[in-house]
Order: C-alpha cells, then sequence, then structure tokens
C-alpha cells in the first residue's frame, strides 16, 4: 500500500504548506492591508505584480526559479557569498517557490475582506484613542476573519496541490524534496497505477477532512452561533 | 482569535519536526522515466548483494539536464538519450570518459484490444482506427523513433491529422491503455515487464526501421558508491536485469 517513501512525501508535504502558509499569512497581510488602504497611485502596479504568478505556467515559473536560485543564479550566488547554500534542490528552495506560487491566494482574499470593512469602525475606535497596532489587531483582523480563514485554506490547499514547481526547484529527491504530488506521479509514470490510487485517493479524503476541520471551527467562531 | 491560536499551535508542531535525515549518505541517482522499473530492480538487487541503499529520483531527461546544469545534488545521470549527458560532459559537468551507452530502447507499436495489431505493423497502412498515439518528436526519443518509422513508409503525412502527442512516453502509453487512442507506439520495456503479461496486441518494431534509442549514463561526482554502482550495471548481472526489461545492450 503506501511505502515509507510515500509517508516521507506527505510528511514533507504538510511541512511545506504549513510553512508556506504560516510566512504568507506574516507577510500577506500587511501587503493587503496596504493595497486594501493606500491611496497611492501606481500601487495597481503592486496588485498586478501580486497576480502575476496565475499567468505563468507553474512550470516556467519553476525553470525561472531554478536560474535564478541555483548556484549559478543571481539569487543563488548571494546566499553563498554570505556563506550559505543555494536554495535550489533543499527545502527552502520549495519554500521560496511555494510562497511566490501561492502568494495571490493567500493576498486577494485578505485583501478584499480588509477593503470590505471600510474605515468607519476603525477611525471610530480611534477616537477612543486606540493606537494604529491596537486598531488593527482589535478592530480589523477580527472583522477579517472570513478573509483570513479563506487566504489559510487557499494558500494551504494550493501549495499542496502544486506540482510544477516544486518538481523544477527541487529536483524530485526522495527524502528531501519530493513532494506527495510528485510521488503520485512518479507512481503514474512508472506505470504503478494501484499505488497511485491509494495515494491520490488519501490525499483526498485527509485534505477534505482538513477542510471539513477547518470549516466547522470557523462555524463555531462565526457570530450568532453559540 | 481562537482560530489562529489552533492555526499556530499545527503550524509550532510541523516545524519543531524536521525532514527524514537518513537518506542523507547515500548516492543520489537522477533516472530517465523510461527506465525506471529496470533501475528498481537494479537498485534492489546491487542493495541485495552490497547492502548499499541508492535514492533514485525519476524524471524526464530535459528537465534533469537543466537541474544538474543548476547545481542539483546528483552523483549520476540515466538519460534517456545520448545528446543530454554529452552536452554536460562537454560543459565540463561531471567527470570526463565516464558517458557510456547502458541500454538501448526498442519501440512497439501496441493496441489495447486483441488482434488489433498484425506481427508487421499492416494496420498502419489499412487504417480503421481514429488515433494514433506516438511521443512528442521533439522531446522524447520513441517520438522520433516513431516518426521515423511513419516516414520510411511514407505514411506520416496520410496519418498526421490522426497523430495524438503524449508529453512523453508514459503519457502516450495512457492514452493508449485507457482506450483512448486504438493504437500507438510506445517503448517495447514499458509492456515488457516481468511479471506482468501483455494485454493487448503489439508489433516489436525492428531495429533497422529508426535510429537506434541509445541511453547512456553520466557519473557526475566521485562518489565512491555511485561509482561502484555503475560497475554493477555493467556487469553480468545487471546486464542480465537490463535485458530481462525489453532493452537490448550495446556492442562491445
Amino acid at each position: 500500500m503506501l511505502t515509507e517513501s510515500d509517508i516521507t512525501a506527505l510528511w514533507i508535504t504538510l511541512q511545506l504548506a504549513g510553512l508556506t502558509t504560516l510566512i504568507l499569512l506574516l507577510f500577506g497581510t500587511p501587503l493587503a492591508w496596504y493595497l486594501a488602504h493606500s491611496r497611492f497611485r501606481f500601487k495597481v502596479i503592486i496588485d498586478a505584480l501580486v497576480a502575476l504568478p496565475l499567468v505563468l505556467p507553474p512550470t516556467v515559473l519553476g525553470f525561472y526559479l531554478l536560474i535564478l536560485l541555483g548556484p549559478r543564479g543571481p539569487v543563488g550566488e548571494l546566499f553563498l557569498s554570505f556563506g550559505g547554500e543555494a536554495p535550489a534542490f533543499r527545502f527552502s528552495g520549495l519554500v521560496i517557490g511555494s510562497v511566490l506560487y501561492s502568494l495571490p491566494f493567500v493576498v486577494q482574499p485578505l485583501r478584499d475582506s480588509f477593503a470590505a470593512q471600510g474605515r468607519r469602525l476603525s477611525e471610530a475606535a480611534a477616537t477612543l484613542r486606540a493606537t494604529p497596532l491596537d486598531r488593527f489587531f482589535t478592530v480589523s483582523v477580527p472583522l477579517a476573519r472570513h478573509g483570513f480563514l479563506t487566504a489559510t485554506v487557499l494558500g494551504f490547499a494550493h501549495t499542496v496541490g502544486e506540482f510544477g514547481v516544486v518538481l523544477m526547484i527541487g529536483g524530485n529527491i526522495p527524502g528531501k524534496t519530493q513532494v506527495l504530488s510528485i510521488a503520485i506521479y512518479d507512481h503514474v509514470e512508472s506505470l504503478e497505477y494501484s499505488q497511485a490510487h491509494w495515494l491520490a485517493g488519501g490525499l483526498l479524503v485527509l485534505s477534505f477532512l482538513l477542510l471539513l476541520a477547518v470549516y466547522s471551527v470557523n462555524r463555531r467562531f462565526s457570530p450568532g452561533h453559540s | 482569535m481562537q482560530f489562529f491560536r489552533y492555526l499556530l499551535f499545527i503550524l509550532i508542531i510541523l516545524l519543531g519536526c524536521s525532514a527524514n535525515p537518513l537518506l542523507a549518505a547515500t548516492p543520489r541517482i537522477a533516472v530517465a522515466s523510461n527506465f525506471a522499473h529496470a533501475m528498481k530492480s537494479l537498485a534492489a538487487q546491487y542493495k541485495k548483494e552490497s547492502g548499499q541503499e541508492i535514492v533514485l529520483a525519476f524524471g524526464s531527461t530535459g528537465k534533469h539536464y537543466a537541474q544538474i546544469y543548476h547545481g542539483a545534488p546528483f552523483d549520476a545521470f540515466f538519460a534517456a538519450d545520448v545528446r543530454h549527458p554529452r552536452l554536460l560532459e562537454e560543459k565540463g559537468i561531471g567527470i570526463q570518459g565516464s558517458r557510456f551507452t547502458y541500454a538501448i530502447g526498442q519501440l512497439a507499436l501496441w493496441s489495447a484490444s486483441k488482434g488489433f495489431v498484425d506481427d508487421a505493423g499492416r494496420v498502419l497502412q489499412q487504417g480503421g482506427f481514429r488515433h494514433l498515439a506516438i511521443a512528442n518528436p521533439k522531446l522524447a526519443p520513441y517520438g522520433l523513433a516513431a516518426r521515423q518509422v511513419l516516414q520510411g513508409r511514407q505514411l506520416f503525412t496520410t496519418l498526421e491529422s490522426r497523430l495524438i502527442f503524449g508529453e512523453n512516453i508514459s503519457q502516450t502509453y495512457q492514452f493508449i491503455a485507457s482506450g483512448n487512442a486504438e493504437l500507438g507506439f510506445v517503448a517495447w520495456p514499458q509492456l515488457k515487464r516481468p511479471n506482468h503479461t501483455i494485454q493487448g496486441s503489439y508489433w516489436l518494431v525492428p531495429q533497422n526501421l529508426y535510429t537506434p534509442i541509445e541511453q547512456q549514463a553520466l557519473l557526475l561526482t566521485d562518489n565512491r558508491v555511485a561509482r561502484d554502482f555503475i560497475h554493477f550495471v555493467q556487469s553480468p548481472v545487471g546486464q542480465k536485469i537490463i535485458l530481462a526489461h525489453g532493452y537490448t545492450l550495446a556492442k562491445k
């Protein structure tokens, strides 16, 4: 049924998706806030840049990341000059690729839910002498919690399901950069259909349970539900 | 905010545990997808004889080439063609002079239905099918060979509108196995697998009808085990396994 390397692939996938989602929430939230509220004329450019990973096919994005992040690429060389290792073919490379690839899926729902709440409540809190940071955490974030839920689910799920980027930047190394989607593809490529079916079926069931858990937790914390 | 606390908790647990470290010291070999089955048998037999584990990463030769050129940590490269390992060697990547032909692929015309393909490939002239699947000749050596067979019979232009192209030889196999294409050209090793009876009907295309599908390997690092494994591949035991998977060998 599931081999040891399948289990390892599952584990790497969960770590990758978890870390990617966490990074995107940390850095995507201020970015989304900025995009929702800034009156800067050229912010449409940033909006367009955020949506750009949707345009490039994943293998193409992966190919350019490979060029950038490998030891011959500018970013890879930067890492090397600071005594580090080039991120291509390592877990760190997978994380960088996934953060870029899933960026719009986290930033866009957050931006929209920040924009939808307007400024009035926040301004009301300001008249009560709440600092901007205070207002952000006690007014805006709780109001945007459905946006956060959507962003978290989409960011996580999109990373679990990604294939082209991680195949190119990771190199399909079992135990190191081989994620679940690639493990399934490997089984299909080597005509091991029954193992592929088990793994794909398992992925579907697991994802369904995970989404179910998240949505039911969200329901419990919704207003008007005791 | 309760939700975020749950989320943070889960993430911290995830981050606390790092990836499986036990596979770190063993050699890693990049292998062309079409050779996956044979390679697994080779690695299993090698493990039985030497106790050494080998990590195999399967993929398309074009992708492996780009990855190795950009520093992928592989110790050896088993390609689906001659061109890519030769290009690497010319660029000074890998151990110079270690390149060798490890297998020669054979082409087969196959249909999932019994009695559809005859043993001389006359079905190609007779027609009676809507789709003929071949691998993309630009990307896959087996696709190129398939085109040469069709061109040799002056059939390429007649059949061109009925061709469907797989991205690689596995996808081509899937087109035919699923019945979406009535027949197509696949790699003989995909059909002739140990402990596997061939479904449907086939024609093993004579090797003089297309340029030999030579597959070459290149040692990339000085890893002792990788070098030893390559010796094993060329030993009589290794060669027997390769032959059993439907490949032929280079003449010495």
